[in-house]
């Protein structure tokens, strides 16, 4: 790769972000007319990932990158093979013209700029993680969609529904990107490799691998919670809060594909095992099943698209675990043809709402002729999403049905749950994009007309896209799905499908689906009664199961708080102390270390002695002590003995110190003591106190023998001599002490004067709070 | 405690206290001293002013907040760190210049400024809670 490419595709990625910094000054300046500057950007990146087609179509993969902390083997690394560069071109050919749909779609909202703000930046994370070589590149931007996608649900966060998907989201999405670090550490350690591209040659080494499964677990914990698979597929459809560019681009077409395509990624290496060849495709075509079913039962447009995402993101993971040619073959087709087919009917949704005011389907009808280009592209899109020759989507469904078909028991289970799944979604996209614009006009809340170009230009070019695909589909195959479809597979593969109906098992099982979705459709309003009874008569869903987790954690934090913060003085203390005197005597207690008896010197001076006398004697005084005040003061006694005892053995600096701090301190205590209102004595039975002699008794003798133990150890003078031997030469200073403080661990000095003064900060605004409160 | 003696000596006192404690400060590098100790004796020495005339005499005389004292000695001590960034060599490298002022020569050095806000942040932080403290005596 030349290095003007590199540097331009590192531009590339840097980009959206740039992007995002400029959206809303720019739309101050321009209004909605800012999505036209604004969708260059993504449309810059579609080009200059399109020249790297006929490279990728080679079969070659396409690396660079620039190290980032080469001592711990990190780097900003890219990968760009056929899956990548499939999905780099989806997020940014749909982006631009979301951009653009979202300039229509908000016109006028006072915060469209930083709309635009928060979708570029999330296209900047999507196309990050698509292309990402390293882990720690990968999991960052994965969580950077987490984040972005909880701003964009968020975004009209003035209502509570929105700002409860978006937590939801957040929660289960981020959730589930802890247990994708966690699974790549562990890859990690498995093959000592932190690149994506390398991790490719190690393959049998992680199926050996003891660590196998829960590998497994932890990668499904976050493609599964990503990609909305049952149980966590719950967050998806509440997560229609958003505005419908964000339904059109995240939740549809890309984000939630994200788990698909690290399932895909991870294919080579971790698929072919049985664990993986049961796990996916069960998982998968229960959500499909469960998506399809809750899809009928909506009668809400967006709600309705969204959870046929859920079974249609079900059928993907199906496909890629399902372990034939034909599945990868199959899920590289239904990849592209669902981003295209789903995207196009999200925004189709959004634009009746737009227009009319209303999603909801039995308010709609008669449309065709107020909005004819909506329902063009309508038409068109559930064409391919109903699978109708000579649409992508046809292509996609007679692949899958090549794929699963087959004797086996499993083949015909998966089959049948293919069937059933398709034909709900067939039904589906047909009371999307019939039952709206067919029939009597029925009258909606505004008066519906066709949107302006900014909001069909996009659904239609999708729709579009999915018809040209189709009828030209060799092409389509050797630029995009076999290339695609090699990645997933991990070795070279064609995919050679055309939109020419052929005889066969395959053909057979499409006429199946067709008649089973027509009939569906034929009586959608009574597929909907019976679907929403069996919902009622379960009664319990996932979605409820995590308000009731959500609930309990609150309530767990509660009290668990409540235990150890009860807000009571001697509580704290008893504890502290309790844990200190715990910590200082149970270690050697269990270890059998306990210090020697030391040898009482013969000839100790009469003045040491004296001070140390004295220092026992200020013990005396403090327990003996009539009131509290008289007690502080005598603290200080035994303090200011210490601090000769310092000066005496010959650290005058540690013993100035000394004096000042006991100075302070008794002055200080006092103080607060007199403030904290408390009775002159202690009035309290001796069977209360005799606790708390104990602890302080255990924390003296603990610190006692401690330090005992301290001064019998081997004593490292590595340092001392090192300080003394350059405190003058280097940093010319004779007080070694003061040397080291200032100079030698100046740094740690700094961070111990912040620290001071934040404390300082601290006990003001306590003090402030209370007399505020007095 | 605010006798008349007491009240008579206290300014006198304060003002020896706060000279030693800047004597202390600048002997620091090569005698027993530094800028903890000198800071720890100036909050003694306004301590014992506050005593005597209480805490409205110790903030004028003082002129500025406390906390704003500890926050520019704070403030001085980082960017006494970050000179050594002129001359390329890493963060909190010791910089000397030996000036000859009426013929004397005057060691000076990034680590004596550093030191000067060690001084001020302890200096400003434990008066601030010790004035606080005091206030609320009075109140």
């Amino acid at each position: 790769m030349l290095p003007d490419t590199m540097g331009l595709t590192f531009l590339a990625f840097c980009l959206p972000f740039l992007g995002a910094l400029v959206a809303p000054a720019l739309t101050r300046i321009l209004g909605h007319n800012a999505a036209w500057p604004l969708a260059l950007v993504p449309a810059a990146i579609f080009l200059h990932f399109l020249g790297f087609n006929a490279e990728v179509a080679r079969g070659e993969i396409v690396t660079g990158g620039y190290a980032w902390v080469p001592s711990y083997n990190v780097s900003f690394s890219w990968l760009i093979d056929g899956l990548s560069l499939a999905f780099l071109l989806l997020i940014s050919g749909i982006g631009t013209l979301i951009v653009l749909y979202a300039g229509g779609y908000l016109k006028g909202h006072p915060h469209q700029g930083r709309f635009f703000s928060f979708i570029l930046m999330f296209m900047g994370a999507m196309l990050g993680l698509v292309a990402s070589d390293s882990f720690l590149m990968l999991f960052v931007f994965w969580e950077l969609t987490s984040i972005t996608s909880f701003l964009l649900i968020g975004f009209d966060h003035a209502r509570e529904a929105a700002r409860r998907a978006a937590l939801q989201a957040l929660v289960v999405t981020g959730g589930g990107g802890l247990f994708l670090l966690a699974g790549l550490l562990l890859l990690w350690n498995v093959t000592d490799v932190t690149q994506l591209s390398l991790l490719m040659s190690f393959g049998a080494e992680v199926r050996a691998s003891p660590f196998y499964l829960p590998l497994l677990f932890l990668i499904l914990g976050g493609a599964f919670t990503k990609s909305a698979q049952f149980p966590f597929h719950f967050w998806l459809p509440n997560a229609m809060e958003a505005p419908t560019p964000v339904s059109a681009y995240l939740h549809s077409a890309t984000m939630v594909k994200a788990g698909v395509y690290l399932l895909m990624r991870l294919n080579p290496v971790m698929g072919d095992t049985p664990a993986w060849e049961t796990i996916l495709p069960a998982f998968g075509g229960l959500t499909l099943i469960v998506g399809a079913v809750l899809a009928i039962r909506q009668s809400d447009l967006k709600l309705m698209l969204a959870y046929t995402t859920v079974a249609s993101l079900g059928l993907l993971v199906m496909l890629t675990g399902f372990g034939s040619q034909h599945a990868v073959a199959a899920a590289a087709l239904y990849l592209v043809a669902h981003s295209l087919f789903k995207g196009a009917l999200f925004m189709v949704a959004g634009l009746i709402d737009h227009e009319t005011g209303t999603r909801d389907i039995t308010r709609l009808g008669g449309l065709r002729r107020a909005m004819p280009v909506t329902f063009l592209a309508a038409l068109l899109a559930s064409l391919s999403m109903a699978g109708l020759p000579p649409f992508f989507g046809f292509l996609a469904k007679e692949e899958i049905y090549a794929a699963l078909a087959g004797g086996s028991l499993r083949a015909v289970a998966f089959t049948a749950a293919a069937v059933v799944g398709n034909g709900l979604m067939f039904a589906v996209a047909f009371a999307v994009a019939l039952k709206p614009f067919l029939g009597a006009p029925v009258k909606t809340p505004k008066h519906a007309h066709e949107g302006p170009a900014l909001l069909w230009i996009g659904p239609v070019l999708l729709a579009v896209k999915g018809l040209v695909i189709g009828l030209f589909s060799a092409a389509a195959h050797a630029l995009l799905t076999s290339p695609l479809a090699s990645a997933i597979a991990g070795k070279p593969q064609t995919v050679t499908i055309s939109a020419v109906p052929h005889l066969g098992l395959a053909l057979a099982l499409s006429v199946v689906t067709i008649v089973f979705g027509i009939a569906v459709f034929l009586f959608i309003d009574k597929a909907r009664a019976a679907a929403n009874r069996l919902v009622e008569d379960i009664g319990w869903g996932p979605d409820r199961g995590f308000d009731q987790v959500m609930t309990g954690l609150v309530r767990a934090a509660a009290a668990i708080t409540r235990l150890v913060q009860p807000g009571r003085m001697e509580i704290y203390m008893t504890a502290t102390f309790a844990v200190i005197a715990l910590a200082l005597l149970v270690p050697p207690a269990v270890y059998g270390e306990w210090p020697r008896l030391p040898v009482w010197p013969a000839d100790m001076p009469f003045h040491e002695l004296a001070v140390m006398a004295l220092a026992v004697l200020g013990i005396g005084a403090v327990l003996t002590a009539r009131n509290r005040l008289t007690a502080i003061v005598a603290l200080g006694i035994q303090g200011f003995c210490v601090a000769l005892l310092f000066l005496l053995f010959g650290a005058p600096d540690l013993a100035f110190t000394q004096f000042m701090i006991e100075t302070l301190s008794v002055v200080i205590l006092a103080l607060v003591m007199t403030r904290l209102k408390l009775t002159p004595r202690d009035h309290r039975p001796l069977r209360e106190k005799i606790p708390d002699a104990v602890i302080a008794i255990a924390c003296g003798l603990g610190f006692s023998l401690y330090l005992l133990k301290v001064t019998q150890g081997r004593f490292d003078t590595a340092l001392t001599d090192f300080f003394n031997l350059y405190s003058k030469t280097i940093a010319h200073g004779a007080n070694v002490v003061n040397v080291i403080i200032v100079d030698f661990r100046g740094t740690d000095t700094l961070g111990e004067i912040a620290v001071v003064m934040v404390t300082g900060l601290a006990i003001l605004s306590i003090i402030r709070i209370r007399k505020g409160r007095a | 405690m605010t006798t008349l003696i007491f009240r008579t000596v206290a300014p006198f006192l304060t003002a020896l206290m706060v000279l030693f404690s800047l004597f202390v400060l600048l002997r620091g590098h090569n005698e027993p001293g530094g800028g903890f100790i000198g800071g720890l004796i100036a909050v003694s020495a306004f301590a014992i002013y506050g005593i005597a005339n209480g805490i409205a005499a110790v903030r004028r005389a003082l002129w500025f907040h406390p906390m704003a004292i500890s926050a520019f000695g704070l403030f001085i001590a980082a960017i006494a760190g970050l000179m050594s960034i002129f001359f390329a060599v890493p963060f909190m490298t010791g910089l000397w210049v030996y000036p000859v002022i009426l013929g004397v020569e005057i060691p000076l050095s990034s680590v004596m400024l550093f030191d000067t806000g060690v001084y001020l942040v302890v200096v400003g932080a434990i008066t601030s809670i010790a004035l606080a403290l005091e206030a609320e005596e009075d109140a």
